[in-house]
């Protein structure tokens, strides 16, 4: 792997080796820029990935760790925030796209103009993105054949255009996918296979999935996850151009007197300070991160945070919304082998005013556990026995007889859920830590209520002999982190442009979940990458152009 | 340990007991990574050296009385239970490694348990020594308390996690429910992939 000192002024420093950063380090190496990564977490091996439920579930190991990086949290601004773990995300090389499922949806065209089709709605920011579906739709393809995605395509009335088949056939289904599909056909609606991050085949030197069945929070120990460390990491590292620099924990972004940026100041893993030069920055730290790192990166020009002259940074956070319900069946689904899910269906995907409220969603058929332990002390129903013969018999019959539908929906933007520095507590590092201020919007619960009594229907129609739904409650922790840095053309309502540079900051850009306008449907990552690839394509442009490394500062309106 | 630190992670057990099937909110993110892998390798010495296991924490009076609660949130029927797993052993490697600040809550509850016990059946001597419906008729009427909860997760967590920490011996938790570690797979994978019909 390239090296590159500090001291050097390299084309691009990239903040997070995310699903954005890694797509990012990707492109903008391969056209042959000097490109360091800093990544705060460690850089793991196929071999570090266990099938540990345990550790996993009682360790940071794949993510943030509160005890090191605490955030508070309170629903509204009158209220005193408390130390709550409301906020996670990836930390390590690859970020969240080594522990997430893999689901990889893409956005639909209404996604993109949904206050145009539906107008506005009072109390939020709802509004439109400044790009389209068809802006977006050849970086969704180039995303799924970078990283490598298994699927079917054309089998939804419901899917949005593609230019491109998936490259690689969808997963084999399970059980709970034939039953989510018996009844959803059932009922008339249309089931079809869940796109998977997950190779099916063997796909550019890397294996195919050896159905383990420890994919959801888990990582891959053969690579055949299609994180960012298993495919557009190595890649970027084999252009020779490329440095990912773990153990790196920025607190700043640091601006010149024209507000250029000049590079970035972090701690190196034994917490000396270092400032890494570079011509241009690219922030892909995560929805909650890179919001809080903007509002740290304070100075004279920018007293109140880096590309936050109109102080929306931080502001329009979306959570995304989830409900579930469970069903219990006949035979054995064992569905502790192989991937989370297999089908799903979109037929609920658009609004609909007849329902009286603002949402959409999608539902899939899943095991729904993380393993034993996970189905032991959340699997079972509200009047199953919680101890004694009962228990143990309850468990031992319905372990491998139990699935779930799992549903994934829309949260509206609202100016009053952000990001923000929380004045009190203060990380491992001295920094202040990250302040959540949280209330979810009325439709966010009417759309989870929906999507539950659906679920029930689905398991009902599917011949479930015993059925229940977890009660929808306020979304109050999430690792979809989104619309922190909002896009937009107009610099007084929005943070970045249209592809992903900081309307205040020439030489800024900042690209991941912070970006979205609204929260599509709660399966951010594949748009995250196809977001970074169309980002890093213009920033190519401009770059070779020489118009990105000369621009002076734009003075914002 | 500071204020903010012991504080967040009271907030990450709790999302441990009412941890979600969706994975979204299902962290809790509560220890110290040295401490569980101390836990592992406790086991591994005990189980390799062939000696039984010492206490860390528990006298072997209190680990009794443990072991016979454990034994009632998962009993011996027709096939082993807690105490046949050794899950005592668990509770007392995560109560010394990467539990500690649970001991306290332990010892308390240790009190109370011999104080219900008393006050049921004055004859009796300890919980562990009275019979199987005398003990079910105690636990129930401390099941709604946070000292049960607290042996009631231990014992379940232990009881179905990698035997490698002491408490699924022989894989006995995983045999129970029909989990297999052979961690790779073809399908089918279950009864109803087996004889789907692509339509």
């Amino acid at each position: 792997m390239r090296k590159f000192s500090p001291a050097t002024q390299v084309d691009f420093v990239i903040i997070g080796s995310g699903a954005a950063g890694g797509a990012m380090a990707k492109e903008l190496s391969a056209s042959g820029f000097e490109v360091v990564v800093l990544e705060q977490g460690p850089r793991l091996e196929d071999r570090d990935f266990k099938h540990d439920e345990l550790k996993i579930r009682n360790t940071p190991a794949l993510v943030n760790d509160h005890a090191l990086q605490p955030n508070t949290f309170r629903k509204t601004a009158q209220e005193k925030a408390q130390l709550a773990p409301t906020i996670s995300y990836g930390r390590c090389v690859g970020g969240g796209t080594v522990h997430y499922t893999g689901s990889q949806w893409r956005l639909h065209e209404i996604d993109f103009i949904e206050r145009s089709r539906w107008g506005a709605i009072k109390g939020t920011g709802f509004a439109d993105w400044p790009i389209t579906y068809a802006d977006l739709e050849p970086f969704y393809v180039k995303a799924e054949y970078e990283f490598g995605v298994s699927g079917t395509s054309g089998g939804s009335p419901f899917d949005p255009a593609r230019s491109k088949p998936y490259p690689l056939p969808p997963m084999p289904i399970k059980s709970a996918g034939v039953l989510f599909e018996r009844g959803c056909r059932k009922l008339e609606l249309h089931p079809i296979p869940v796109p998977s991050a997950i190779l099916s085949q063997p796909y550019q030197g890397r294996q195919a999935c050896n159905h383990c069945g420890f994919c959801e929070w888990y990582g891959c120990e053969r690579g055949a996850k299609s994180s960012s460390l298993a495919s557009v990491i190595p890649a970027a590292e084999k252009t020779g151009h490329c440095e990912i620099r773990t153990g790196s924990y920025v607190r700043e972004i640091s601006v010149d007197k024209n507000g250029r940026v000049t590079g970035v100041i972090y701690f190196d893993s034994r917490k000396q300070e270092v400032f890494q030069k570079a011509k241009a920055v690219v922030l892909c730290a995560n929805g909650s991160e890179s919001p809080r790192l903007l509002l740290l990166s304070k100075s004279k020009l920018f007293p109140d945070g880096l590309a936050n002259s109109n102080g929306l940074v931080g502001k329009y956070l979306m959570l995304g919304g989830t409900a579930s319900a469970s069903g219990i069946f006949d035979e054995p689904l064992n569905e502790f082998k192989s991937v989370m899910a297999t089908r799903a269906i979109e037929d609920f995907y658009d609004s609909d005013a007849k329902r009286g409220f603002y949402g959409g969603g999608r539902i899939d058929g899943r095991w729904g556990f993380m393993g034993p332990i996970g189905y032991a002390l959340g699997g079972l129903p509200p009047d199953a026995p919680l101890w004694g013969t009962g228990y143990k018999n309850f468990v031992k019959e319905n372990f491998n007889r139990t699935m779930t539908c799992q549903s994934y929906m829309t949260s509206l933007p609202l100016e009053t859920n952000n990001i923000t520095l929380d004045p009190d507590v203060k990380d491992a590092w001295g920094l202040a830590a990250m302040r959540v201020t949280y209330k979810e919007h009325p439709d966010g619960l009417k759309v989870k209520q929906y999507f539950l009594e659906r679920s029930l229907e689905i398991l009902e129609a599917a011949g479930a002999k015993k059925k229940w739904g977890n009660p929808v409650r306020e979304t109050t922790s999430s690792g979809h982190l989104m619309g922190t840095c909002r896009m937009g053309n107009d610099p007084k309502t929005s943070v970045v442009d249209k592809f992903n540079r900081a309307h205040d900051v020439p030489n800024l850009f900042i690209v991941d979940g912070s970006s979205f306008v609204t929260s599509g449907r709660n399966h951010p990552t594949c748009t995250i990458e196809a977001l970074a690839f169309r980002a890093a394509d213009n920033i190519v442009t401009s770059a070779k152009s020489g118009g990105l490394f000369q621009r002076s500062a734009v003075k914002s309106a | 340990m500071d204020k903010n630190q012991s504080k967040t992670q009271g907030h990450s057990r709790r999302s441990m007991l009412t941890a979600s099937i969706s994975g979204l909110s299902s962290i809790w993110l509560a220890t110290h990574w040295p401490g569980i892998l101390a836990a592992q390798e406790h086991a591994h010495t005990v189980a390799e050296s062939g000696r039984p296991a010492t206490f860390g924490f528990f006298s072997p009076d209190q680990a009794v009385e443990i072991e016979s609660v454990a034994a009632q949130i998962i009993p011996k029927d027709d096939s082993p239970g807690a105490r046949e797993a050794g899950t005592i052993y668990f509770i007392d490697r995560a109560l010394t490694t990467f539990d500690q600040d649970k001991q306290a809550a332990y010892t308390q509850g240790l009190k109370d348990l011999s104080a219900k016990t008393s006050d049921l059946f004055p004859d009796a001597d300890k919980f562990s020594g009275l019979n199987s419906a005398q003990q079910v008729r105690i636990l129930t009427t401390i099941e709604k308390t946070p000292f049960f909860a607290q042996v009631r997760l231990h014992t379940i967590v232990g009881f179905f996690a990698n035997p490698e920490y002491g408490g699924n011996h022989e894989k006995i938790g995983w045999n129970l429910i029909g989990f297999e570690d052979k961690f790779a797979w073809e399908p089918p994978f279950g009864h109803y992939d087996r004889e789907y019909k692509q339509n």
